[in-house]
């Protein structure tokens, strides 16, 4: 990933001496737009969003494991492995914390000799930091109707492969970004490459927004064949693949932000949602949600005054939202609004890059409309006989993959003997809807191969078949389901992909 | 019965769904960053101490791990699935990369005497190495009786009567205490280690020990030549029928 330390030099201001894997400086910078041969450059100038000087290519796990080594030394108890599945409330209806699962249920419910309940955790204020789409924040937008005055959220996938690659081609520093193929132009993607100055590692990926809307595109397969353009083939050629995964990353910038607190609680990071679109970055925007979540929690739970005048028994942080719509951080958001959206008209990447190369260069985001994202992502499909099928070409083993052994490097592993946790409301609707209109989307946005139209025995026509155990918590299928059926639940604690320095 | 003490031996190895990599300078696998987790027979072996206790047959428990600082996680699992304390026996990561069973079962046998250990529980194997041997040469070690692939194990008065996983099916021994067992996959399914338990497991005694306190030297007696993947499998050749592969395996020289 490419970051930018700006929150983190106000957290931890010595990061450099403490330690912090934050290796590679940029060094190089390149845009470009591809066709399906050729790479045209855009120039980055100052100012402009992908502009990344100062920013550090980094291996983003790695910075989390020495955060989480950091707060482990200043006291903080973390526990990783046991998965909090339940919001807890009081009677006032106020957030009273969260529950972990029960372990030890066999596949149809029934408990095992191993079954252990879940546990309980109790606080005056519980701060959710799922990560994008989190299922429990799903949960208290609807509880404290948390999005009325707000978009519904847009998203993207964004997939990232770890590559180690001939030394003579490794250009520590190096951080590319391409837009165009092979996307085509209604379609908003967009990929990214970055030499880190350790290993001879590269980490490639591609970003598409999940507002796609042909069924029979592969966001997977994207990536795959994208790997073979000329300008990086070379790369890939005598190189080795170490690392794979996927996530749903969210894109819906200042009008997606549902209210931020609720009695009991607040929400930070990515599940809100303040990924700067045009920079690709959000990582610094999520810490400082978190920082500005932290001092205002703690000022509250702190004074008694306070909190023997709340209403409720669970506590509402409500400084928190007022101090983050006062920050660096709401005024970056605002100033990146109109990018995203402006790729949705009909002229596609071509107008998204104009709007952007105009307005926003010119007038950094102080234009004085908003423009909306029409709708949410799961609406945007169009029904499969409208559209045509993509030939994608077949894997070749060697800088393509096909998905399983790409899944395999996951590490990903759920005890088979458990209820999935991919839950679907209405067991008709895959058949009956996402087949019969749409010809079976999930099959090709799950990047794990988690769903599978498979032939009934007896030849009557289709069921669908859900390989849980594949399952890499990308969270895509509960946002891209255009009949909305998909409910990804937690798993068992400890489960799910062991990604390494990804 | 009361005062029956038992020393479970755990291996932190790399989690058995993760796809291991070799380095590239072949030196070994790459283990930085990766997951680990308890060797699985251990937390067998784990499981199967904790049951004699929760039966009476058993009074204490007492874990060990060598290896370097991390193996505290995984004596804090055992802990949490209901061991009462713990010895880590540390050693350097480089130090670790060159430990054999032979280091191992010196140290065991050490603390077994030290700690008067009336019966040692080891996985059969750890996943890693699939040596299949520190419980055999701990038993050497301290002269005492072994049961080796236990898929059953049944106390009565002061003899184990234990079920062995054999080539030819099921055997059962006797054996006198104390003893070395080592636990096969069927002997038990190991219980979670739930959050509350991991939470009190903090609180229970774990002691960092060196293998120089033991009076055991982990200088290396094996040098690792080299770590390379498997070789890739080649692609075969159809045949159109049996005369044809009758003349090609002639032509290969194996018939």
């Amino acid at each position: 990933a490419c970051i930018e330390p700006r929150s983190l030099e106000e957290l931890f201001p010595n990061w450099r001496e403490m330690g912090a894997p934050l290796k590679t400086e940029v060094k190089e910078d390149k845009f470009s737009y591809l066709t399906e041969k050729a790479r045209i450059p855009i120039p980055v100038l100052p100012g402009m969003p992908m502009s990344n000087h100062g920013n550090y290519i980094v291996r983003l796990g790695n910075v989390v494991r020495w955060l989480g080594e950091q707060a482990e030394a200043l006291g903080v108890e973390i526990y990783p492995g046991y998965a909090a599945s339940e919001v807890l409330f009081h009677e006032d209806g106020s957030v009273k914390g969260i529950a972990t699962n029960d372990v030890g249920i066999h596949k149809d419910g029934s408990p095992k000799e191993t079954f252990e309940r879940g546990m309980e955790l109790h606080a005056k204020v519980t701060i959710f930091s799922e990560g994008c789409h989190g299922h429990l924040a799903k949960q208290l937008y609807k509880k404290f109707d948390l999005r009325k005055d707000c978009e519904p959220q847009t998203y993207g996938i964004g997939f990232k492969e770890l590559w180690e690659i001939d030394p003579a081609l490794h250009q520590p520093g190096k951080v590319e970004h391409t837009i165009g193929w092979p996307f085509d132009n209604n379609t908003y993607g967009g990929t990214f490459l970055y030499h880190l100055d350790e290993g001879p590692l590269i980490v490639v990926g591609i970003v598409v927004g999940l507002d796609y809307k042909n069924p029979y595109l592969s966001p997977f397969r994207e990536f795959q064949r994208f790997k073979h353009h000329p300008s990086i083939e070379p790369l890939f050629r005598t190189g080795k693949r170490i690392g794979y995964g996927a996530r749903a990353l969210n894109e819906g910038g200042v009008q997606s932000i549902p209210k931020l607190t609720f009695p009991g609680g607040c929400l930070i990071g990515c599940s809100p949602g303040f990924m700067n679109v045009p920079k690709i970055k959000g990582t610094h925007n999520a810490m400082k949600s978190g920082m500005l979540a932290a001092e205002s929690v703690f000022d509250l739970v702190t004074d008694e005054e306070k909190v023997s005048q709340s209403p409720t028994a669970g506590l509402e942080p409500v400084k928190y939202e007022e101090n983050l719509k006062n920050s660096w951080l709401w005024k970056e958001l605002h100033s990146v609004r109109n990018v995203r959206p402006s790729f949705n008209t009909s002229l596609g990447t071509v107008g998204g890059v104009i709007y952007t190369g105009l307005f926003y260069w010119i007038m950094r985001g102080k234009e004085p409309w908003t423009l909306h994202h029409g709708g949410p992502d799961n609406a945007k499909l169009k029904p499969a006989k409208e559209c045509k099928v993509i030939d994608y070409p077949r894997p070749d083993g060697v800088v393509s993959f096909d998905l399983l052994t790409s899944v395999a490097l996951t590490g990903t592993n759920h005890d088979h003997d458990q209820p999935a946790h991919l839950t679907l409301m209405d067991d008709s609707v895959p058949v009956n809807h996402n087949l019969a209109i749409y010809d079976g989307p999930e099959q090709r946005f799950c990047p794990a191969g988690v769903y599978e139209y498979v032939e009934l025995e007896d030849g009557s026509g289709k069921r669908l078949q859900i390989n849980a155990q594949n399952c890499i918590h990308c969270k895509t299928c509960d946002i891209k389901d255009p009949s909305q059926n998909i409910n990804w639940v937690c798993p068992q604690g400890g489960e799910g992909p062991a990604y390494n320095g990804m | 019965m009361s005062g029956f003490r038992i020393l479970v031996g755990c291996k932190r190895v790399i989690d058995y769904a993760v796809k291991v990599r070799v380095k590239p300078d072949k030196t070994g696998v790459v283990t930085e960053g990766v997951k680990h987790s308890m060797n699985p027979f251990d937390e067998i072996a784990v499981e199967e101490a904790v049951r004699m206790k929760e039966k009476k047959l058993a009074s204490e428990i007492i874990a060990v791990s060598c290896g370097p600082q991390q193996c505290q996680e995984t004596l804090r699992t055992a802990l949490a699935m209901g061991v009462d304390r713990a010895i880590h026996v540390i050693t350097e990561p480089k130090e670790y990369e060159s430990m054999q069973p032979i280091h191992v079962s010196k140290i065991l046998s050490k603390i077994a005497t030290e700690e008067k250990a009336d019966l040692v529980i080891v996985g059969k194997q750890a996943i890693d190495d699939d040596c299949n041997q520190t419980g055999q040469m701990t038993a050497s070690l301290l002269d005492w009786p072994q049961a080796t692939f236990a898929s059953k194990i049944e106390k009565s008065n002061g003899d184990l009567s234990v079920m062995r996983e054999i080539d030819g099916g099921l055997e059962t021994i006797k054996v006198k205490v104390p003893a070395v067992l080592t636990s096969d996959l069927r002997l038990n399914e190991p219980r979670y280690a739930t959050l509350p338990n991991i939470m009190k497991a903090k609180k229970k005694p774990l002691v960092t020990k060196k293998p120089s306190d033991y009076g055991v030297d982990i200088t290396p007696r094996q040098e690792i030549v080299s770590v390379e993947d498997p070789p890739v499998r080649q692609a075969g050749q159809k045949v159109e029928s049996v005369e044809e592969l009758v003349t090609k395996l002639k032509e290969a020289g194996l018939v």
